[in-house]
């Protein structure tokens, strides 16, 4: 069964870190990423640039509106995901309580709806 | 023998019900319908029983029909169902009932209580899977509308198909954090069954009951647990009690001026047997301590003196252990017992310091008597109007005012 693992945080963040701190933090993704591959349990994964890029489409009067910045204004910010292929919900729980991303912020575990 | 049939289906609902779902629930890890499925074996049951007689073994006949029903209902729901996957789920379901199929109540106790499932719902999911009481019965005992009940229920049983919560007993490492879910949860049905007092209200009652039964499924699943011997054990002290609780006009009686001869004196041996072999493993924890507590107030009063100091000490090691201001406002009520009111109020002053006790009924009503007792009169009489107004049950407030009335002028 594949699960969503969606990392939130505060995106200021990592331009307050020293470059020795980033490049720690950028390890950690690396051995992350290589853990679950070797576990077989890798499908994807991605970082997403900042929510200054964001642009956000709704529709209004049966108009598409397109504006500018991301969906939900919070404290912390959608940075990046793994898609993770595990047998069930404990499987990813722990996958997701070693995620780098838990150390410095949220990481929110959603099932994929199989088609 | 209609009325035969009748019998054996409800003896047999009520023995195996839960070992049915269970190894219905974790082959397809989907317990909404594997208590549908077991639901329309039952009915089955209920019409050919009565003209075919009773089979051999009804528990098998119910898991045969039961299982045929269930993979019937996942190819109907499953609009495109793999092959492969009905075919895994049959070969998941292939117990061969006549021997035995393996025992997975365990394991549907720890799906319903799975940290990934809301808190409030874990008892009443567990009620229900485990017992089968319907969502209102749930709801009454829960003191909730029906209809909210249906929902959490539903939800939560959405949440373990969809996102597919196990159907496992939890490694070594996790264990003991999530046996401590399944202990509260069962301990908070018994605490709604206890709140209930003068056993007015029939579902209320039976959910004390039911906590438990659940509380005995899990000390023979879990033996080597002392946590679940120590919920056992202070479930069973305080249902002993219960015929002692309220006088025959359904007044309040507080524990010290309760008739021990009311009390359920077996069910006190048994708690007691319960406690013994958990402190047998030598693991103090909780439940133990609030049992043993409650072990040597009904040993005390029995015997015509209770043992302050040991009381006072075990609620040492309860508020070392949790923390928690409830165990902290009883030992104060120890400590006063012990050294006098003063000590009390003076344990009291550090418990107010958590902001939660001021609207906590019992907290007052503590600090309204230890005031009295030190002779500071106008002052219990405040802090027993606040206890008077935090309290609902009307026999306990009676009581209180009764207190009240009494202090000096």
């Amino acid at each position: 069964m594949q699960y969503l693992l969606t990392l939130y945080s505060d995106e200021a963040g990592w331009d307050k870190m020293t470059p020795e701190q980033q490049k720690q933090g950028y390890a950690a993704y690396m051995s992350y990423t290589e853990a679950l591959k070797s576990a077989g349990a890798y499908v994807g994964s991605n970082r997403l640039r900042p929510t200054a890029t964001a642009t956000t489409l709704r529709t209004a009067d049966g108009k598409t509106q397109v504006l500018d910045g991301p969906y939900a204004d919070s404290k912390e910010q959608l940075g990046g995901y793994f898609l993770i292929d595990v047998p069930d919900l404990d499987a990813a729980i722990s996958w997701a309580g070693r995620c780098p991303g838990v150390q410095h912020g949220i990481v929110e575990v959603r099932a994929i709806w199989s088609m | 023998m209609h009325e035969q049939a009748h019998n054996t289906l409800e003896t047999v609902v009520r023995n195996s019900r839960a070992k049915l779902v269970a190894f219905l629930a974790a082959g397809s890890g989907d317990l909404a319908a594997a208590e549908d499925a077991l639901s329309e074996a039952f009915a089955s049951a209920l019409s050919n029983w009565p003209q075919d007689g009773c089979p051999q073994n009804p528990e098998a006949w119910l898991l045969t029909v039961a299982r045929r029903k269930l993979i019937d209902a996942v190819r109907r729901q499953r609009e495109i169902p793999s092959s492969e996957e009905l075919e895994e789920l049959e070969g998941v379901m292939e117990a061969d009932a006549e021997n035995g199929f393996p025992d997975q109540r365990l394991a549907l106790l720890f799906a319903c209580a799975h940290p990934a499932i809301d808190r409030v719902v874990r008892a009443p999911l567990m009620l229900q899977a485990v017992l089968g009481l319907d969502a209102t019965q749930i709801a009454n005992a829960f003191l909730v509308s029906p209809a909210a009940m249906a929902q959490r229920l539903v939800r939560a049983k959405i949440k373990i198909r969809d996102a597919r919560i196990p159907f496992r007993v939890p490694d070594r490492c996790e264990l003991p954090e999530r046996l401590d879910a399944v202990l509260n949860a069962i301990y908070a049905c018994y605490a709604e069954g206890w709140a209930d007092a003068a056993g007015a209200d029939p579902v209320r009652m039976e959910l004390a009951t039911e906590a438990i039964f659940m509380g005995r499924l899990l000390v023979e699943l879990i033996p080597e647990e002392p946590e679940a011997w120590g919920l056992l054990a202070l479930m069973l002290f305080a249902e002993a009690r219960r015929p002692a609780r309220r006088d025959s006009r359904g007044e309040f009686v507080p524990l010290m001026q309760q008739d021990c001869g009311l009390w359920d004196r077996q069910m006190i041996a048994e708690a007691e047997a319960a406690l013994s072999r958990a402190s047998g493993a030598g693991m103090i924890g909780r439940f133990q301590l609030e049992a043993a507590i409650q072990s040597a107030h009904t040993d005390g009063l029995q015997r015509g003196g209770v043992d302050w100091s040991a009381v006072a000490r075990l609620y040492d090691a309860l508020v070392q252990l949790t923390g928690s201001p409830v165990a902290e406002i009883n030992r104060a009520m120890a400590l006063a017992e012990l050294v006098g009111p003063q000590a009390g109020l003076y344990a009291l002053e550090w418990v107010r310091t958590d902001k939660r006790v001021n609207g906590y009924q019992p907290y007052w009503a503590v600090r309204a008597s230890l005031l009295a007792r030190a002779g500071k009169n106008e002052q219990a009489r405040q802090a027993y109007e606040i206890a008077i107004g935090l309290e609902s049950d009307p026999a306990v407030r009676r009581y209180l005012q009764q207190l009240c009335g009494e202090l000096p002028e």
